[in-house]
C-alpha cells in the first residue's frame, strides 16, 4: 500500500526509484545475457532459439504465475513441483485407460484445485504456516504419485501426441507449440485479474498488511484461500503442459521444480514478504532462467550443475538489489 | 485429578502421545520390537536402529531449532549435508593413503570448516544484510547442490576407508557412533543454551528483534551464531550420511532433510514464528519422523503408500497442535467442567 502512495508522490523521479525498477533490471539483464549469448555463439540470436525459450518453459511460466499470486499475499507454495508430478501421473494413467483427453484434463484440474483448496483452508482456518501446510501437501501429492504407480507411464494417446508435436508458425523461423498459447492465456488472465479486479487488489492488500486489509473490510479469508486454489489450478495446467512436453507420467518427475518457480518469481522482482510484484516480472524471471540454461547447453562443455550455481548467484544479486531498493524507499 | 486433566495442555503432550502410539503400534505388530540384545559388545535392536538412522535428522533439526527460535529458517542444510559429504569423500579418495586416521581427520576438519564458512555466509546475509532468512538460505539451497556437484565433478565418489566408516556405521562404548555424536551435540546445545543466558537471548531475539536490540542484546552476533551452528550440525550429519554408505552422492545426499528437520522442529512444538523453543520437543519430533519410517517397514505398509502415510501423520499432528483446534478443545473442556459444577 505504501509503495503506491510513495511512487505517485515522487512520480517523475528517476526510473530506478519506481516500483517497476526490479522488473526493469530483470528485463535489462535478460537482454544483456541474450546479447552476450549471441556474440559468443553462432546461431544463438535466431528466432527459433527465442521461440524455444517459450516452448521449453511454458509449464514453468504457468507455475510461476500461480506462485506469484501466493507470494503476493505473503505466503509460499512448496507443493507445486509434486502437484505437477501428480498431474502427469493422473493424465498418463487416465489417457492409458482410454479416457477422452478433455475429461482427463478436467479431472487433473479439479484434483489439483481441490488440493489447493484444502491447503488454503488448512492455512487460513487452522492457522498453520503456509510453509508447513504446503510442505505436507508436497509430501501428500508426491505420495499419491507413488500410489498411482512407481513406474513411468508413457502416453500414446493421439491427441496428446498431436499437442506435443504440433508447431504453429507465427513468423518465418519462429514456431511455437500449443503449450505456449495456453501459457500466454494464463499470463494475460492473471495480469487482468491482478490489476483490474477486486480480487487482484485484495491480493496486494493482504500482502501489504493482512490486518489492515481486514480492517478495510476486504474479503481476506476468501482471497487467502483462493490464492492457493489458483496456485493449485496453475500447477494442474502446468502439469498438463508438462505431459505435452514429456509425453509421459512419472512419479519422480519435477523434483525441485517449486524452487525454480520461486526463483523465477524472486528474480522477477516480487518481494517474498508479499504485497509487491508483477506477473510479467515472473515471466521475465522464467525467461532469464531459460536463457541461462540455453547458454549452458550452447557452451557444450559446461556441466549442468553450473545452472544451479548461476541461478543461486542471480538470486543473490536480485535479493541484494531488492534490499537496496526497499531501503532507499524508506 | 487436576494434574491429570491439565496433562493434555502440556506442551509436549501430543508429540509424546504420537511417539508412544507409533512405538506401541510397532510392538503390536512385531512382538520383539522393544528387545535390545548385545552382540560383540554392541547394542542391537529396533529401537537402536531408530536412534541410529534418526541421528542425522536429529542433528540437522537441532541446529534448525535454534535458527527457528530466532524467527529464522535454514533451507540450506540439505545442500550443506551434500557439500560436507562430497568434500570429505573427495579428499579421502584423492589422498595416497585413504585408510589412515590422519587423512580422515584432515578430511573431516576441512569439511566441517567449510560448513562453518557456509553457515557464516548465511549468517552474513541474514544478520548483516537483513535479508529474509527463507530467501537468504534459498540461495545456498539452490547453489549448494551445484557446488557439491562441482566438488565431486558430478560423480558418485565411493571410498574405502575404515576410520571414516566409523562416523556413520561404527560403534563407540557399545553404541553406534552416530548416536554418540548426535547425543553429544544435543547435550552441548542443551548445556550452552539452558545453563547459560544464551537460550534466553536467542528467545528474546526471536520474540522481538528490535526490542531485544534496544535492551542491549547483540542480536546480530546471536543470529550469526545460530546459523553457523546449524551449518555445523548439517556438516556433521553430512559426514554421517556419507560415511554410512561410504560414498558421496551430491544429488541425493540430504535431499529433503531440511523438510524433515523443519517438520521435526514444528512437531516438537517450536513455533515457526520464533521465540520459545524446546530442544526436547525437537528430539521427540525427530524420533517421531524416524519411527514413522520404521513403522512403515515393520507394519508392512506398501512402499508405494509410505509417503502418503507420512504426510497424513504430519498433517494430523500439525492440526492437533494448531492454535485454533487447541482453543476449541479448551473451550469444550471448560464448558463440560462448568456443566459438571452446575
Amino acid at each position: 500500500m505504501t509503495t503506491i502512495v510513495s511512487t505517485s508522490a515522487r512520480r517523475g523521479r528517476d526510473l530506478l526509484g519506481s516500483r517497476f525498477a526490479p522488473v526493469l533490471v530483470t528485463l535489462v539483464l535478460l537482454v544483456v545475457v541474450f546479447i552476450v549469448g549471441s556474440t559468443r555463439y553462432r546461431g544463438f540470436a535466431s528466432g527459433q532459439v527465442i521461440a524455444n525459450l517459450f516452448v521449453d518453459n511454458a509449464f514453468l511460466i504457468v507455475l510461476a504465475v500461480g506462485m506469484t499470486f501466493v507470494i503476493l499475499t505473503g505466503g509460499i507454495d512448496l507443493s507445486v513441483g509434486s502437484v505437477v508430478a501428480l498431474s502427469t501421473m493422473i493424465a498418463a494413467t487416465l489417457a492409458r485407460d482410454g479416457w477422452p483427453p478433455l475429461a482427463v484434463i478436467l479431472v487433473v484440474l479439479v484434483t489439483t484445485s481441490t488440493l489447493g483448496l484444502l491447503v488454503g483452508i488448512v492455512i487460513h482456518y487452522f492457522q498453520i504456516q503456509p510453509f508447513i501446510a504446503t510442505l505436507a501437501a508436497m509430501f501428500l501429492a508426491r505420495g499419491l504419485c507413488y500410489v498411482i504407480s512407481l513406474n513411468s507411464i508413457s502416453i500414446t494417446d493421439p491427441w496428446f501426441t498431436a499437442m506435443a508435436q504440433t508447431r504453429i508458425p507465427i513468423l518465418p523461423g519462429f514456431t511455437i507449440s500449443p503449450s505456449v498459447i495456453v501459457a500466454a492465456i494464463v499470463v494475460v488472465v492473471a495480469f487482468v485479474v491482478l490489476h483490474y479486479t477486486r480480487l487482484g487488489r485484495t491480493v496486494y492488500a493482504i500482502g501489504g498488511g493482512e490486518n489492515s486489509a481486514m480492517l478495510m473490510g476486504l474479503r481476506v479469508p476468501r482471497t487467502k484461500v483462493l490464492v492457493y486454489v489458483i496456485s493449485g489450478f496453475c500447477s494442474g495446467v502446468a502439469g498438463v503442459l508438462f505431459t505435452f512436453y514429456t509425453l509421459s507420467g512419472y512419479s519422480l518427475t519435477a523434483v525441485g521444480m517449486e524452487l525454480d518457480a520461486i526463483a523465477a518469481v524472486v528474480i522477477g522482482g516480487t518481494l517474498l514478504t508479499g504485497g509487491y510484484g508483477f506477473v510479467l516480472g515472473s515471466v521475465l524471471g522464467v525467461l532469464l532462467l531459460g536463457v541461462i540454461q540455453t547458454i549452458i547447453s550452447f557452451e557444450g562443455n559446461l556441466s549442468s550443475w553450473w545452472t544451479k550455481i548461476v541461478v543461486g548467484s542471480l538470486l543473490l544479486v536480485f535479493i541484494v538489489l531488492q534490499r537496496l531498493l526497499t531501503a532507499r524507499r524508506r | 485429578m487436576n494434574r491429570l486433566t491439565d496433562l493434555p495442555k502440556a506442551r509436549l503432550f501430543w508429540p509424546i502421545v504420537t511417539l508412544v502410539a507409533l512405538l506401541l503400534l510397532n510392538a503390536a505388530v512385531a512382538p520383539g520390537f522393544f528387545a535390545i540384545r548385545v552382540q560383540n559388545g554392541h547394542l542391537f535392536g529396533s529401537l537402536i536402529d531408530i536412534l541410529r538412522n534418526g541421528a542425522p535428522t536429529l542433528l540437522v533439526a537441532l541446529g534448525m531449532t535454534l535458527v527457528i527460535a530466532t524467527r529464522g529458517i535454514d533451507l540450506s542444510v540439505g545442500a550443506v549435508v551434500a557439500i560436507s559429504g562430497a568434500l570429505a569423500c573427495t579428499i579421502i579418495a584423492d589422498s595416497p593413503d585413504p585408510g589412515s586416521v590422519g587423512t580422515v581427520l584432515a578430511a573431516v576438519s576441512v569439511a566441517l570448516l567449510f560448513s562453518l564458512v557456509l553457515g557464516a555466509w548465511n549468517g552474513l546475509l541474514v544478520a548483516v544484510f537483513g535479508i529474509q532468512p527463507i530467501i537468504a538460505t534459498l540461495i545456498l539451497m539452490t547453489a549448494g547442490r551445484g557446488i557439491a556437484m562441482l566438488i565431486t565433478e558430478g560423480q558418485i565418489i565411493t571410498i574405502t576407508s575404515a576410520p571414516f566408516k566409523v562416523i556413520g556405521a561404527g560403534h563407540w562404548f557399545g553404541l553406534p557412533a552416530s548416536i554418540v555424536i548426535a547425543g553429544g551435540m544435543f547435550a552441548l546445545a542443551a548445556l550452552l543454551t539452558r545453563k547459560t543466558a544464551l537460550g534466553l537471548l536467542i528467545e528474546s531475539v526471536g520474540i522481538n528483534p528490535v526490542a531485544s536490540r534496544l535492551a542491549g542484546v547483540r542480536s546480530r552476533g546471536i543470529i550469526w551464531v545460530v546459523y553457523v551452528f546449524s551449518a555445523l550440525c548439517a556438516g556433521i550429519a553430512g559426514l554421517m550420511i556419507a560415511s554410512n554408505v561410504t560414498a558421496a552422492d551430491a544429488n541425493s545426499a540430504g535431499l529433503y532433510i531440511e523438510m524433515d528437520a523443519i517438520l521435526a522442529v514444528v512437531i516438537g512444538g517450536t513455533s515457526l514464528a520464533g521465540g520459545r523453543y524446546s530442544l526436547t520437543g525437537t528430539l521427540i519430533g525427530a524420533f517421531i519422523i524416524q519411527t514413522l519410517t520404521t513403522t512403515v517397514y515393520t507394519v508392512g505398509i506398501a512402499p508405494s503408500i509410505t509417503l502418503v502415510f507420512k504426510a497424513l501423520v504430519v498433517i494430523a499432528v500439525c492440526l492437533l497442535q494448531s492454535p485454533v483446534l487447541q482453543e476449541k478443545l479448551r473451550q469444550r473442556r471448560s464448558t463440560t467442567k462448568a456443566g459438571a459444577l452446575a
